[in-house]
């Protein structure tokens, strides 16, 4: 702790032994500071992860286990009225008896819901490895020669990047319609495949690195593809892997666009899936909604400061 | 149309390129570099062909038939009308409560998400133990898909659910969350739950870049902690706070997610939003609605994005200097 100049010259005019106390007052004072503000963030903490959890430990209950504690907040859902049932609803912790049987069911039994659990990755991967790959060389673009016309194109990506799914999703569907696309998976991946987000993010990441290198590079006889490759290439790897990260947990999140572009219930990813789950078979909603939030977090524990940092580039929108 | 402008801008600085090289005089080596430097130059536009092609294809160039669909009669006769789907779109009575609810829920939302992940930074930022650890915690819910999350959003805010329990507490009756006009509560609790951490981390990075020797000086000089606050910290976050409130704007019109999941296409009415009603235009195939809707609220974002420009030129020369 550092004492203010104001409170040395306030010391100078006290005896040694208060300027003591006062400094251990002081001491003492920002220790309670820290505790309160530990507290508080521990107690946010909580509230965030408290969702989380809960739908993780409850996904080890049995299937009459939930249905007896939670079976009225499905039945009033589908039936829209509002209706007033007696019965409690249990919200525990943790389950009376840990038991395997939901996942055995999802993963074994009924294999509909491991078929849009494997919707959802035919879906997404393409998108996130080939959206990566068109930005890649289009970043590469933007930075190489600047002018004013690209730096226009550039702006028209960024306002493109920031359209909400309302004002996308219509042009979208034209687009399908043209293609005779519709109801196929193409509709999902081509347009996610040449979003503007990656382009931008990248664009910004590969602006960073000094000219003179490539120009260097250029010098020593190297072409425009070889500067991309190896030069470009190695430099963005950490930018690479955010940006991956961001595209996967967007797409893997999404809801909007399937229910709109594939009207074929059975091409539907898990996400929206999921919220068609109701009363029969509620016993396995939480196992089936933990076992979707499983990749996400895989990528999380792996990438975490990746993504921080992906998050750190977009701050401040011009490159 | 940009492809148009970009070729023409290819050809024109060729011609430039090709004609000054005699005025210098440096004679032949001098242009045999310059032509290298032509043709590299062509051919680092041309990583850009992929992505332009697939943009134009997949969103300008629809978007602008759109634009023709919103000002014509219908699809097949081609009458142009000007201004009247766009009055229709208007009077839809659909259309304005989804309007109003998605201003109102932003509008309170945005101010919350700025507000509360400002300060859940400035926590991360004092002198705590565990820092590391806490922005794990908080940056979770961002990686979680929301479909798995609303089952327990239903348990909780059921009639019989925990949070009434938890509020009943306290005295207060019991409420009907999702099917009364509490429903927005709900929804943006559960934004902020899912944004607040991302928000935080751009917050992170804004407090971390503010100069050491500044805050020193400042205790030095002892100005007390909400001096500094008010005339550094936030001086200093000012371009960030704007970021993060266009951007917390942005992701509050993507909030439908949320309420399809939490409750179906025809939610309670004052959760009834914009996307909703776009999508339930979907099922009629009303192309001359869709088109309006989808032009006007294009047109509200150009009106948001062009302010955010405009401020970031503004505060960025107040900053940097």
């Amino acid at each position: 702790m550092k004492i203010g100049r104001g409170s040395v010259n306030r010391a100078a005019l006290l005896s040694e032994s208060a300027y003591k106390r006062m400094i251990v007052r002081k001491k003492r004072i920002s220790k309670i500071r820290r505790g309160i503000a530990t507290l508080l963030a521990a107690s946010c903490a909580v509230l965030f992860l408290m969702p989380i959890v809960l739908t993780v430990t409850n996904s080890f209950m049995s299937a009459s286990e939930i249905s007896s504690n939670y079976g009225q907040v499905f039945a009033t859902s589908d039936s829209g009225g509002k209706t007033y049932i007696s019965e409690k609803v249990n919200l525990k912790f943790i389950p009376d008896m840990v038991s395997f049987a939901q996942y055995i069911t999802v993963l074994f039994k009924s294999p509909d819901y491991l078929f849009k659990f494997w919707n959802s990755v035919i879906l997404v991967v393409p998108i996130v490895g080939f959206q990566l790959l068109v930005a890649l060389l289009a970043s590469y673009g933007f930075t190489r020669y600047r002018g004013r016309i690209k730096e226009m194109i550039f702006f028209a990506y960024i306002i493109l990047m920031l359209m909400p799914y309302q004002v996308t999703l219509v042009p979208n569907y034209l687009v399908s319609g043209w293609l005779h696309i519709l109801d196929t998976r193409w509709a999902i991946w081509l347009p996610g495949i040449f979003s503007p987000f990656a382009v931008y993010l990248l664009t910004k990441y590969m602006r960073r690195i000094p000219t003179s290198v490539m120009e260097a590079a250029q010098i020593d006889g190297a072409g425009e593809w070889q500067i991309f490759r190896h030069i470009c290439m190695p430099l963005c790897k950490g930018c690479m892997c955010s940006v991956a990260i961001l595209i996967f947990i967007d797409y893997w999140n999404m809801v909007e666009q399937p229910l709109i572009l594939l009207s074929d219930d059975s091409m539907h990813p898990l996400s929206v899936f999921l919220s068609k789950i109701k009363k029969g078979e509620i016993g396995l909603a939480f196992a089936v909604a933990t076992i979707y939030m499983i990749p996400t977090l895989l990528v999380f524990l792996y990438g975490e400061d990746y993504l921080v940092e992906g998050i750190t580039y977009q701050g401040g929108i011009k490159g | 149309m940009m492809e148009k402008g970009k070729k023409t801008a290819g050809f024109w600085r060729r011609k430039k390129q090709e004609h000054p090289a005699p005025k210098i005089g440096a004679g032949k080596q001098k242009s045999a570099i310059q032509k290298k430097n032509a043709k590299s130059r062509r051919i680092s536009t041309a990583f850009l062909a992929p992505s332009v092609l697939g943009v134009l294809l997949f969103f300008v160039l629809p978007f602008l038939v759109v634009f023709f669909y919103a000002v014509v009669d219908n699809p097949i006769s081609h009458r142009f009308v000007f201004l009247d789907n766009f009055i229709n779109v208007f009077r839809n009575a659909a259309f304005r409560q989804a309007a109003y609810n998605t201003m109102k829920f932003s509008v309170i939302a945005v101010p919350l998400a700025v507000v509360l992940s400002l300060g859940l930074a400035m926590l991360l930022d004092s002198k705590i133990p565990f820092k590391s650890q806490f922005r794990t915690f908080f940056l979770t819910p961002m990686m979680v898909p929301i479909a798995s999350i609303v089952l327990i959003w239903q348990v909780l805010f059921h009639y019989n659910g925990m949070i009434n329990d938890i509020t009943a507490l306290f005295g207060s009756a019991k409420i009907d969350w999702l099917k009364s006009d509490h429903a927005q509560v709900v929804i943006i609790v559960l934004f902020l739950w899912k944004n607040l951490g991302y928000n935080m981390i751009l917050f992170m990075s804004a407090l971390g870049s503010i100069p050491k020797d500044i805050l020193e000086v400042a205790v030095l000089e002892s100005a007390k902690p909400w001096q500094i606050f008010i005339h550094i910290k936030i001086r200093y976050l000012s371009s960030t706070i704007l970021f993060v409130t266009i951007m917390s704007l942005i992701n509050s019109f993507k909030v439908f997610r949320e309420i399809y999941l939490l409750t179906d296409d025809y939610p309670y009415n004052t959760v009834y939003m914009m996307q909703h009603f776009m999508n339930n235009t979907f099922g009629s195939l009303d192309y001359q609605k869709l088109s309006s809707a989808a032009i006007m609220m294009s047109i509200v974002m150009i009106i948001i994005i062009g302010i955010l420009f405009l401020t970031e030129n503004h505060f960025g020369k107040d900053v940097e200097g």
